[in-house]
């Protein structure tokens, strides 16, 4: 070892003799990643091999790839795909859209006092859980008892059974989380839009733009790469549709289009007990999500010179 | 001139339109469940209430509080969020205030280790066999501990140290002799209400509404928390117990269960409005300091 690295390593090792209460301090929370995160990473091995309780994880022994070909092989592979990448794209084409139209909107406004009205009141669904909302959904869906319904009749129409109809599930389920979260995704752009130089303002006013036309011109180009971090984000969780919300929204009526990934996990796997199986379909679905992302952000990289890392 | 006045006066309005529009489509479920839940069902089923409650009655909210495992589950929910943030908050500070430190030699190591795992995971079965090793299973532990932290707030966090507390203020109280710990908390901790106020709201929420970690670890109805009940009640449309049997009608009984619903919806999400109003100046705030990256 020559003079230099050495010492390089004893300064190094002097800076880490400085802070070692800051080590001390961060050592549970590596704790908790490495234990939460790593070992079920870890454990996911599980998904090539045929999981026996007694043996463990690492006892049980390796079968490749039989749970993935059993899966990919299974009749409802494809209508789990359909359904999950259905619900994913859907929710982006309207969900992902909306918060920013809502952003600008409320940007446009001048009072401070109105502002802070229609942030508080599009902010608070997001306060309510997926229970209660899913709860809403019913109360206000139900084919008796229902105010939908109650509109429908009133203007002499038929009924509409909304929960147990596969057609509409995904429509619901898309437009109820944009009336849940809109607001909530809309605060990240809002904290964009205060970020733009006022300076362009002025000189697009001066230069005779109309408002629509600095919305267009100077607001939204303030924000695209805000909008494209979250766009990564989103297509990279393009395949994890919540399980916590199309669990309670499922049933045996509207299973061809609510039945997904998740669900068909937690099914087999906490439900059935084939750990295995589900493990290899959960690993596919991480697979698969991660492989989009890290797609997604070489392409916004090349394009934009925008990306996550 | 004119003409432009006149236009910028038109999307004035258009804008103005479009948010009301928007706010009275958000509100209005909200604004009809709590005016059905103290209407009589009766008028609430004939589809006489729309705005205004008819016929006020408190039959719904009388029938929640009578039932007892609402209320075990109401006391459940409130011992696993408050224990629950309080976990939170030491874990994310813990993890915050050392990643804020230019001087924390391998910060970026250990930043990266925590936000891999935001892009990838073992995924439920792992994580579900690791915790049925611990042993957590039935225990209140299985709620808390797995998701003792979250990595997207450790970033807000770490953000709001950086940018919102100056760092010669650090340098000068290391320089007096202060130790680490005593800088965190004499001087940033003091100085971090905004974004402390701001984490145990989103904590305290999230622990507040949990339901999927208890759907799979609990199965002792002693220990569910108030989410579960609400399942049952409000999506599997179980109440039959809480209707008790005898001589009521059927069509009393449907009826009690609608009221029922509206209530327990309200009930539920009480504590959160009624924490929103305080909590609100911090969080918009807080969001938008954490945000703003770099």
């Amino acid at each position: 070892m020559n003079v230099s690295t050495r010492k390089k390593s004893s300064a190094t090792v002097r800076r880490i003799k400085k802070n070692w209460d800051l080590y001390l301090l961060i050592l549970p929370v590596m704790a908790f990643f490495i234990i939460f995160e790593y070992v079920p990473m870890y454990g996911v091995q599980i998904a090539f091999k045929d999981f026996i309780a007694t043996k463990g994880i690492t006892g049980s022994p390796w079968v490749g790839f039989k749970h993935f070909e059993r899966f990919f092989e299974s009749y409802y592979f494809w209508r789990l795909l359909k359904n999950t990448l259905g619900i994913g794209v859907y929710q982006l084409l309207i969900g992902f859209p909306v918060p920013i139209a809502l952003a600008l909107l409320i940007n446009e406004l001048r009072s401070k006092r109105i502002s802070r009205f229609v942030q508080t009141v599009t902010y608070a669904p997001h306060f309510l859980s997926t229970v209660v909302m899913v709860g809403m959904i019913f109360i206000f869906l139900s084919p008796q008892t229902g105010i939908v319904n109650g509109l429908i009749t009133w203007f002499r129409g038929t009924p509409i059974d909304f929960m147990t109809e596969p057609a509409w599930f995904k429509s619901i389920y898309v437009g109820s989380g944009v009336w849940q979260q809109m607001g909530w995704s809309s605060i990240i752009y809002l904290a964009a839009l205060t970020g733009i130089d006022p300076q362009l303002h002025e000189a697009a006013r001066v230069d005779g733009a109309s408002r629509w036309q600095r919305i267009w011109h100077v607001n939204l180009p303030g924000i695209i790469p805000t909008i494209i971090i979250l766009l990564i984000l989103n297509m990279g969780s393009l395949l994890s549709v919540g399980f916590e919300k199309v669990y309670l929204m499922q049933n045996s009526l509207n299973m061809s289009s609510s039945d997904i990934i998740s669900t068909h996990v937690y099914h087999k796997g906490i439900i059935d007990g084939q750990y295995s199986y589900s493990a290899a379909v959960g690993l596919f679905n991480s697979i698969v999500n991660f492989t989009l992302l890290v797609i997604v952000n070489r392409m916004a990289r090349k394009v934009n010179g925008t990306s996550l890392w | 001139m004119q003409q432009q006045f006149n236009s910028e006066k038109l999307f004035d309005w258009f804008v103005h339109a479009l948010l009301a529009l928007i706010c009275i489509v958000v509100l209005y479920p909200l604004v009809f469940v709590l005016a059905a839940s103290i209407s009589s069902p009766d008028s609430v089923m004939r589809g006489e209430v729309w705005l205004w409650p008819k016929q006020i009655t408190l039959i719904g909210y009388y029938r929640v509080f009578q039932n007892s495992e609402i209320l075990t589950g109401y006391t459940n929910t409130i011992i696993y969020t408050i224990v629950g943030t309080a976990i939170n908050l030491v874990m994310s500070v813990a993890a915050a205030f050392p990643l804020s430190r230019r001087d924390f030699y391998g910060r970026n190591l250990f930043a990266a280790l925590m936000v891999f795992t935001m892009f990838f995971s073992g995924g439920m079965i792992p994580s579900y066999l690791l915790v049925k090793d611990l042993g957590m299973l039935n225990s209140m532990w299985a709620l808390i501990i797995p998701g003792a932290v979250s990595v997207y707030n450790i970033l807000i966090m770490r953000t709001f140290f950086q940018n919102g507390i100056p760092q010669e203020m650090q340098e000068a109280a290391s320089i007096d002799g202060c130790s680490n710990l005593g800088t965190l908390v004499k001087i940033v901790l003091p100085l971090s209400m905004p974004i402390i106020a701001v984490m145990i709201l989103f904590y305290s929420v999230g622990h507040w509404n949990a339901y999927f970690s208890a759907l799979i670890y609990l199965t002792d109805r002693d220990q569910y928390p108030l989410q579960l009940f609400l399942r049952e009640i409000l999506i599997q449309g179980q109440m039959q117990e809480m209707l008790g049997v005898g001589d009521d009608t059927n069509a009393n009984v449907v009826m009690e269960g609608e009221a029922i619903k509206y209530a327990l919806v309200i009930v539920a999400n009480l504590p959160i409005f009624l924490l929103y109003p305080f909590l609100q100046k911090y969080f918009a705030k807080g969001v938008m300091i954490g945000a703003i990256k770099g």
